[in-house]
């Protein structure tokens, strides 16, 4: 596994300072007035100059979320969000939608070169930026709250696959959009789901015609740059009948002393005999080791496998946020489908992560998998929260869960919390769950055989996540173990 | 010079004194074999040599090499040539035993500043040590000891040892949880690595294991140090007489 060496080397040349995508990018933004309202709402719709449709469910959604409540059953402990003191929507300045890169602010390319994200189709094909070996990864950058660049559009066209911006599909395929928007997770979902609703910015679209395989991964990149400013991003993807699609998506954010929100919401629809396969390597900014800044990350993520024997897998890797609140789930509705969920959750300093997975058994014969690993370093909390359930006319529903989590010291937490409904004999649903330390015993073997400190951590954990690794694509699986080690920089005294 | 040089060396747990003024002399080529009851703190020894956490050295001095041991952290040691096989090797799941034996390896020839070896050659070195120990390869695709019996256990940290290939090897009880067939399989291999430029000591309870690995020097360790040390007939003597004997000595 030569990946555990890069893994040590990462370790070794970063300094003290652990998070490297905390810089901040000088840029002349163009704001909605701070706070939110119905004005707010109007103004982010303006911008995005959308159809009238658009403005009524957002007004829709934005009048109902004033009469929720913040959820508090969650493992987390925050101080109260003021949702009048922040912007909903940040723009680089003068932003017209980009037709190329050339006409896309340099400050702004610069910042995607500085974070590894190959824009510029040209060098990734040429070979300039793209590592050897790798595939070609079409990627949409979205730059606080639009969409700066989209890469390979006009292949994917070719093979029918739509890949924009979501406030472009909005006016370009409102039909797609009207479909399915909100079908998964309604309007009135959650109280951040509802938000989400009322003012989301920009996220991608995705749409793969009937039999299409996806010629390339997608992915989006989410910076957050400015200041005092919430993101809420929307992602829509379809994969209509025996379709297939790879899907990852990345995040930063600089290192600020104040908390940022982000509420994103996700949707995935997939037809009878289509896969879709979401991965996420989450690394916002956590906080400092006192627990000072970083985002708090309130993400409602759900796929929906709306067609006979259809597929969704989410595979995520979780090392940021100061406050990770995040559930992405399945609903298998068509008959014999099947989900699935790997997830490596990191916590250290004073991160809280309370995250899991839902897997609701609605059609016949379907299946699901839970793959969860939690690691909980300095003095972070880490939960689990899942749940499993078959509906009465989910015969022969068969699900799978393994909950492990790992504690590196004595001052941080674990927790799992498994709710396992089944409203009909025939479901068959496995439990299996373990929490282990990593002992002092086991890091002194590895360093009587010649690892230091953190090879010997980076070693250990590398062990622990295995399973779930070898699930995210190859160029993920290694940026993720990179960031593992990172993330885990200085947990063992 | 000497190897191994331990002089006056004290250490506490605790702030309970374990080690109490241990003095050895280990040459090149040479195996000394560290008998003595339990609790006697002989596996102390080999933990404060190899500095494993949780013992204040409170006097004394150790060198390995000329080199000021105890002043190492014990990555360092291992990679100037400090070799412990752990009586009760750990278990760590997800790793390959493959994968462990190579980062080990290169880990230490970084450290020495020495190239990282090639797959195949790190392929090649595995398969011939393996052979010879009679390890199945499957065991290496499986995670560093977990579901391995004793004596795949123990075989395994010979295996280590040889492709560490140690200046000084320290055995910690290496026959505890061995059948006799498992037994000297073990102490074959440790056998075979016995070299003249290689010092080793053996640490032991009983002496059935110095049937297998025929020390030069013998020592009996009770109450934190050595009180007596002999030929290799000092094995069989204590085998019939016991330690009773010197641990009234030690008290006294």
């Amino acid at each position: 596994m030569p990946a555990v060496q890069e893994t040590v080397e990462q370790v070794r040349s970063i300094d003290v300072d652990q998070y490297k995508y905390g810089f901040e990018t000088d840029i002349e933004t163009e704001k909605a007035p701070k706070g939110l309202s119905e004005d707010t709402v109007r103004f982010i719709s303006a911008k995005k100059e959308e159809p009238a449709w658009m403005l009524e469910w957002r007004l829709e959604a934005f009048r109902r979320w004033l009469t929720m409540d913040e959820p508090t059953w969650a493992r987390v402990d925050y101080p109260k969000i003021d949702y009048q003191n922040a912007y909903y929507y940040a723009a680089p300045k003068a932003f017209v939608a980009p037709k190329s890169l050339d006409e896309v602010d340099p400050e702004i390319l610069k910042t995607y070169e500085k974070l590894g994200i190959p824009l510029r189709e040209r060098e990734i094909l040429a070979g300039v930026v793209r590592p050897e070996g790798s595939s070609r990864v079409a990627v949409d950058a979205v730059f606080d709250s639009v969409s700066v660049a989209t890469t390979f559009k006009e292949e994917l066209k070719k093979a029918g696959v739509i890949f924009m911006p979501i406030s472009e599909a909005i006016r370009e395929h409102p039909e797609l959009v009207q479909k399915y928007l909100g079908s998964v997770v309604p309007v009135s979902d959650n109280f951040f789901a509802t938000l989400n609703s009322a003012v989301f910015s920009d996220g991608s679209f995705v749409y793969i015609p009937p039999g299409v395989r996806c010629p390339m991964e997608l992915s989006t990149y989410f910076r957050i740059n400015e200041r005092n400013t919430g993101q809420f991003e929307r992602t829509l993807i379809i994969a209509d009948k025996g379709s297939y699609v790879s899907y990852l998506e990345g995040c930063t954010a600089p290192r600020r002393d104040e908390n940022q929100l982000h509420a994103a919401v996700v949707e995935l629809i997939a037809h009878d005999d289509a896969e879709i396969k979401y991965s996420t390597v989450q690394n916002w900014y956590p906080g400092d080791a006192e627990g000072k800044g970083g985002i708090f990350n309130f993400v409602t993520k759900r796929g929906d496998c709306r067609g006979a024997r259809s597929k969704i897998s989410w595979t995520q890797v979780e090392t940021g946020s100061a406050i990770t609140w995040k559930y992405p789930s399945c609903i298998l509705r068509g008959d014999g489908s099947r989900g699935e969920f790997y997830s490596i959750a990191i916590s250290n300093g004073r991160q809280q992560v309370d995250s899991g997975t839902k897997m609701i058994h609605l059609g016949k014969n379907t299946t699901s998998r839970i793959i969860s690993k939690g690691i909980a370093a300095g003095r972070s909390d880490n939960t689990y929260r899942g749940l499993v359930s078959a509906h009465r006319k989910a015969t022969g529903a068969r699900n799978f869960t393994n909950c492990d989590s790992l504690l590196i010291g004595p001052h941080c937490g674990a927790h799992t919390v498994p709710y396992i409904e089944a409203k009909n004999s025939s479901a068959l649903f496995e439990h299996e769950a373990t929490t282990s330390k990593i002992s002092e015993d086991m890091l002194f073997y590895c360093r009587q055989r010649g690892l230091s400190q953190e090879e010997a951590v980076a070693l250990v954990v590398n062990g622990f996540v295995k399973d779930v690794l070898q699930h995210l694509p190859m160029e993920f699986a290694v940026e993720a173990q990179k960031l593992i080690s990172i993330s885990l920089e200085g947990s063992v005294g | 010079m000497s190897l191994l040089e331990i002089k006056n060396l004290q250490a506490s747990v605790a702030d309970r004194q374990i080690l109490r003024g241990v003095d050895l002399v280990v040459n090149p080529g040479e195996v000394h074999a560290i008998m003595g009851p339990n609790g006697s703190g002989k596996s102390t020894l080999a933990h404060v040599l190899s500095g494993k956490s949780g013992y204040e050295v409170t006097g004394g001095t150790v060198t390995l090499d000329g080199i000021d041991l105890l002043a190492l952290e014990p990555d360092e040691r291992a990679a100037r040539g400090l070799f412990l096989a752990f009586q009760y090797p750990m278990e760590i799941p997800g790793v390959a035993t493959m994968t462990f034996l190579r980062t080990a390896m290169n880990a230490q020839r970084k450290k020495r500043g020495e190239p990282e070896l090639s797959t195949p050659e790190f392929m090649k070195r595995v398969r011939e040590e393996a052979k010879k120990l009679s390890i199945d390869p499957e065991m290496l695709k499986r995670p560093v000891n977990v579901g391995f019996s004793g004596g795949e256990k123990k075989r395994n940290e010979v295996l280590q040892m040889a492709l560490l290939a140690p200046k000084l090897a320290v055995l910690d009880e290496t026959d505890s949880g061995l059948d006799i067939d498992a037994l000297k399989i073990a102490a074959e291999g440790v056998n075979r690595l016995r070299s003249p430029e290689r010092g080793m000591i053996v640490i032991t309870h009983y002496q059935r294991l110095l049937d297998h690995i025929i020390p030069d020097i013998v020592h009996v360790f009770s109450r934190g140090r050595i009180v007596r040390t002999g030929g290799k007939e000092l094995a069989l003597e204590l085998e019939e007489r016991g330690y009773a004997d010197y641990e009234q000595e030690a008290a006294a």
